[in-house]
């Protein structure tokens, strides 16, 4: 098995820095997934977070310069490697700065230290004529063949509606009020692109209108619409931790175009994040009442 | 006018409905007496009390005059105690410290029994909420009246809010000395540090207006005093009266965001140990 990428865009550098934090807060570990043409980040939490699961891929020429991979075996060509947040999240930060001074180029090399490990050879700018560079030797685990069916990219459902979210920023503000209120949230959506946040408590009762909001066409939205009989303004609901939401908006560090939101009555929330060169999914389960 | 509301309850009459058009201001009025999270609130023609109350001793209130409202229906005079903090929320849904579009705010109550209703607006984007409210609580009356006034100042909150929130923690008490004679006005507090005064002569800049008829030294705990720290921040102008009694009364003049002028008005009973 062997991998080695280079980075060498400012841009690629900074978005796959970026991203690797995002990642980075939303769960302890994470896997990283090394095909031919893709780099995928799966965390599923099946078991401590309910259910919760994020699937990302890039295709690897929208990051790297350079790009050399020998799998697991010629049929079996991919390299699955179960990395430690917080030692990815600082190795990283050496990529994350203005120009001028950020990194000029990053390598990243599965080694063999003591462990197997995911090397980050990065070029700093320097004010001499010999360069500087900083290596962070990140531990992976590598994650053998038989474990790679807990890894394959979630069924995109069938949904009752769907919808693109409003501006991130005003959900995130609407939802940084509404918990402190109740943990649980209840996302109404219909087909016509109107969506309600309504939380119910003893003591009050509060509902914020969206409304209008722009509906994706089948190609963009996978899974495709169940019961299509359904009547357009009927709402689809279902409840979940609003905790879970919020982390989820607030750890996104790169700004995605569209973020599409699909809805299976009373079982799962499913936001699309669509940025220019990735994808990434949240799927989050309903929680039973 | 609320998505809450069944059928069967939208036809009932509201017995209020105000709309504001900016829903900050009544929020930051409110805000500054929730040093405890249940109110009551008294509706009349003249607008919204909000009053709070605490250990029997302090009660603060603040007023939304009815000219604070674009609109202003009361049917008849009626009060239900609430929770602030709810209300507090609901209020800055929309929260965020830029001021990038006015909220508007729209309040209906049907009555005892019924919430009170609010529809928060910004952007296009529209919060209900339907609040629970309760029986008022008998609130204190303190008997306050101008009659009884024995000493009055009118000072800048400015330098008050200064000698506000230095008084030193580790004092039980403040001890307020008013006069039409020398020192004037005092304030003391007797903590780790030992005495400390401050005077202000009554000739001073930051004092607007003076009349004091009779010496006067009483002590509040400090501890009580706490919560006029908050209205004292956002205010201009301060006014001490003194009675008969040693109640004290502080009224906070506030100028809102619109220049509209609102009132908040704060009452404490004296410390009862120590009568010099």
């Amino acid at each position: 098995m062997r991998f080695r990428g280079k980075m060498v865009d400012f841009n690629c550098i900074q978005h796959f820095a970026k991203l690797m934090l995002s990642v980075s807060k939303l769960a302890k570990t994470c896997v990283m997934r090394l095909s031919e043409s893709k780099l995928y980040l799966v965390l599923s939490d099946r078991v401590s977070s309910s259910g919760t699961a994020i699937w990302c891929e890039i295709p690897q020429v929208n990051l790297f310069d350079e790009y050399a991979m020998d799998g697991v075996s010629p049929e079996a060509n991919e390299i699955y490697l179960e990395l430690t947040s917080d030692l990815v999240s600082s190795a990283v930060r050496s990529l994350l700065s203005g120009p001028g001074l950020s990194a000029k180029n990053c390598k990243l090399k599965l080694t063999k230290k003591q462990t197997p490990c995911l090397t980050f050879d990065i070029e700093l700018p320097s004010l001499t004529n010999q360069s500087r560079h900083i290596v962070h030797d990140v531990p992976v685990a590598v994650i053998p063949r038989r474990l790679w069916v807990d890894f394959t990219e979630p069924d995109s459902p069938q949904f009752h509606a769907t919808c693109y979210l409003p501006p991130l920023k005003t959900l995130q503000g609407v939802l940084d009020k509404m918990k402190n209120i109740s943990s649980y949230l209840i996302l109404e959506l219909n087909r016509r692109g109107d969506m309600n946040l309504r939380m119910e408590t003893d003591s009050v009762v509060i509902v914020t209108h969206f409304r209008h909001l722009d509906i994706p066409t089948w190609n963009e939205a996978p899974g495709g619409l169940c019961s299509p009989d359904r009547d357009d303004a009927e709402f689809a609901s279902a409840k979940v931790d609003i905790r879970k939401v919020l982390h989820f908006l607030t750890s996104q560090q790169l700004n995605p175009m569209k973020v599409v939101c699909n809805i299976v009555e009373d079982k799962l929330i499913h936001f699309f994040l669509i940025h220019q060169d990735m994808t990434l999914q949240y799927f989050l389960p309903a929680v039973v009442s | 006018m609320s998505v809450l509301t069944d059928s069967y309850t939208a036809q009932i009459p509201n017995i209020l409905e105000v709309e504001c058009d900016n829903a900050k201001i009544i929020h930051n009025l409110i805000k500054v007496v929730h040093f405890n999270d249940v109110a009551t609130v008294f509706l009349s023609e003249h607008g919204v009390k909000v009053t709070v109350e605490e250990s029997k001793c302090i009660q603060a209130n603040v007023f939304l005059q009815s000219s604070l409202f674009q609109e202003f229906h009361l049917v008849e005079d009626t009060a239900f105690c609430i929770s602030l903090g709810v209300w507090l929320d609901c209020l800055s849904i929309f929260g965020g410290g830029k001021d990038s579009g006015r909220t508007t705010l729209k309040m209906s109550y049907k009555g005892m029994g019924y919430p009170l209703e609010l529809v928060v607006e910004d952007n296009g984007i529209v919060t209900d909420c339907a609040i629970q409210t309760l029986e008022p609580d008998t609130c204190l009356d303190f008997n306050f009246s101008s009659a009884n006034v024995v000493n009055k100042i009118i000072i800048q909150s400015e330098c008050l809010k200064d000698f506000f929130s230095e008084f030193d923690p580790s004092s039980e008490v403040v001890e307020f000395f008013l006069s039409p004679d020398a020192p004037y006005f005092r304030m003391t507090t007797f903590g780790n540090a030992g005495r400390i005064d401050t005077e202000i002569p009554k000739k001073s800049d930051i004092i607007e207006t003076f009349e004091c008829t009779s010496t006067q030294t009483s002590r509040y705990r400090l501890a009580l005093l706490k919560p006029c720290i908050k209205p004292l921040m956002i205010s201009t102008k301060t006014s001490i009266r003194t009675d008969s009694r040693g109640f004290i009364s502080l009224q906070f003049l506030i100028r809102n965001s619109d220049s509209q002028i609102s009132f908040v008005e704060f009452y404490c009973a004296p410390d009862e140990e120590i009568q010099e």
